[in-house]
């Protein structure tokens, strides 16, 4: 068990070496990173103080392995802008994300686990159908444009939520789950129709096994029937796509905290972009993906300890 | 084996109009994306005006004759710009779809069968896989400058390793199959291999996943204008629109309504031609999705 354990947490360190080298030999592949990032307007002097502050001047094997033991003290560089650390700014935004990304995931599965079930169950039924259509719905209608008709219809026209905004949890949880309600509803749309999908398809496979038929056979309640035996057996791909999906989640992120003026990571992006910060946008990149490997290197080992059916 | 064979759908079905009675749907997403090409194609003749003209004393009207679905902040004409931006949705989407399933193809098709490089190659689809699509398609945005081009291979490189995935599958499945040891041992050249015995298996699941590569492409150029790192803004593109529309969409919400809708519209129909296609080509993974 230790050894499996060890070997998936070993199989991650080149995924995240070869991020790093992609990250790293962007800004060098597109010519004179120190002239894009200065923009149009800059003087020549303004470009040579850039250089030198990323140590453009050094040969480029020197360069990044200089990088590679800054990352490995958890040093992600200085903002171009702000001159803070790019870590110092990832830790005073990462609340606000942590806690639409969290909601999102929770309400997400709340809903749309049964929802797949029930389209399963009924397989080839009018619910069925609806369950597809919103699925298909979800995976076509961009993040934005739901965002904007959900404050359209609920934060203009009803009144019911606030137009945009953040209050953390730990200050007034009433005024922040009056304002995380449709921000985490406009991100959930795709992932619920992610989960719903492969829900569905995971459970209709399931049964058609046989020890469901015993199951149904020996008089087994048929809700028991679903959820004991059909989705615990179903498990492993939807719980799959659910770490794969924050991939999926990480870009909504950005835009949904756009959209509701969320003071998030998503927003450290944008902010990002305008001002051609680029070693934000790097450290950034390499967080989430960080994020990303390890979530679905928990959920592998988890695998691998809770289903006896998974040797690697 | 005998699978029941009222599951599948029949091999070939003649004339348009039985197959408009199996295929509902996908029929009218057909007709619906011919529109938008054709739009797109015949912009000028489309009854439009220059999208980019701005006639300031004509800033935030409201559906009228004259303009058909208003004007944005700065007078243009929302009609015109909609069916401007139809271009960039349309190239985007397809120039992504057909570039990154030709180079996913490439490679999956070398890496699939050529063991040693496959490790690497893999090694490096993962990493590209670990980094979220749109956050890589920013980054590669602002390090090269706006532009379309850059814009749609930003868009194109996070899609590249899902092809390569899907290829690759393919091709360790029909690598094994008896013919494929045939042609080996009669000593077949490896490029006539793979592009005579096993390229032709990937084609179906490809044709599948194009489409799902263009409405993620065209979802992802929106995304990308919408925060600033896309279509240069003196493009119209829904995108765009959608940006630009954001600021004043409570005074004027047709900015933001349209651009959204013909977003949402679009890509719902290729999403619906793909699901049709799937349910077609490749019978297995429709079983599974």
């Amino acid at each position: 068990m230790i050894r499996l354990v060890l070997t998936r947490v070993l199989s991650a360190i080149p995924v995240m070496g070869v991020v790093a080298l992609i990250v790293f030999f962007m800004l060098r592949l597109s010519g004179d990173p120190a002239a894009i990032l200065a923009g149009d307007t800059a003087s020549s002097e303004q470009v040579e103080r850039i250089r030198v502050s990323l140590g453009l001047t050094k040969p480029l094997y020197e360069q990044f392995f200089g990088w590679i033991m800054q990352l490995l003290r958890f040093d992600l560089g200085t903002s171009l802008f702000t001159g803070l650390p790019v870590t110092s700014l990832i830790a005073q935004r990462i609340e606000p994300t942590a806690m639409l990304a969290l909601s999102t995931i929770v309400f997400s599965v709340l809903v749309a686990v049964p929802m797949g079930v029930l389209a399963a169950w009924k397989a080839n039924s009018w619910i069925d159908r609806l369950v597809m259509v919103i699925c298909v719905l979800g995976f076509s209608v961009p993040v934005f444009v739901m965002g904007y008709f959900l404050i359209f219809n609920f934060a203009i026209t009803l009144r019911w939520f606030p137009v945009q905004g953040y209050t953390s949890p730990f200050v007034d949880f009433g005024r922040f789950v009056s304002q995380i309600t449709l921000p985490t509803l406009t991100l959930s749309f795709i992932y619920v129709a992610l989960i719903a999908r492969i829900t569905r398809a995971s459970v209709i496979e399931v049964l058609g096994e046989d020890y469901i038929r015993t199951a149904r056979a020996k008089g087994q309640v048929e809700i028991k029937v679903l959820f004991r035996h059909a989705l615990k057996n179903a498990a492993v791909p939807i719980v799959t796509v659910i770490g794969l999906g924050v991939a999926l989640l990480i870009g909504g992120v950005v835009v949904t905290e756009s959209v509701y003026n969320i003071p998030g990571l998503g927003r450290l992006v944008v902010d990002a972009i305008t001002r051609r910060d680029y070693p934000i946008i790097q450290g950034l990149i390499l967080f989430f993906a960080l994020i990303y490997i390890v979530l679905n290197l928990i959920i592998d080992i988890i695998y691998t300890i809770v289903d006896p059916r998974i040797r690697y | 084996m005998s699978a029941p064979a009222t599951s599948l759908p029949p091999a070939r079905l003649s004339g348009l109009f039985p197959f408009l009675k199996r295929y509902p749907l996908v029929v009218i997403a057909g007709l619906i994306l011919g529109l938008i090409v054709l739009a797109a194609v015949f912009a000028p003749f489309m009854f439009t005006r220059d999208p980019t003209s701005m006639s300031p004393l004509q800033r935030l009207r409201p559906a009228s004759e004259a303009y058909w679905l208003g004007t944005d902040h700065l007078g243009r004409d929302v009609w015109s710009r909609l069916v401007y931006g139809a271009r960039v949705s349309v190239i985007v989407g397809l120039a992504v779809a057909g570039l990154s399933v030709i180079i996913g193809l490439v490679i999956g098709l070398i890496s699939g069968y050529v063991r040693w490089l496959d490790a690497v190659v893999m090694r490096i689809m993962d990493g590209l896989m670990a980094i979220p699509g749109i956050l890589l398609a920013i980054a590669l945005v602002s390090v090269s400058g706006a532009s379309l081009t850059t814009v749609i291979i930003a868009i194109m490189v996070p899609e590249i390793p899902r092809v390569v995935r899907l290829v690759r599958s393919v091709v360790l499945t029909v690598r094994e199959e008896p013919y494929v040891e045939a042609a080996v041992s009669i000593g077949t050249r490896l490029p006539l291999i793979l592009t005579r015995h096993i390229l032709p298996n990937c084609i179906p699941p490809l044709i599948v996943q194009a489409t799902y590569v263009c409405a993620s492409a065209m979802l992802t150029e929106a995304i990308l204008s919408f925060l600033g790192a896309g279509t240069p803004p003196t493009i119209p593109s829904w995108g765009n629109m959608v940006a630009e529309g954001r600021l004043l969409f409570q005074i004027a919400p047709w900015n933001l309504l349209w651009p959204g809708v013909a977003l949402a519209v679009t890509i719902l129909s290729v999403n619906i031609l793909g699901d049709g296609l799937r349910d077609r080509l490749d019978p297995k993974l429709a079983k599974r999705m």
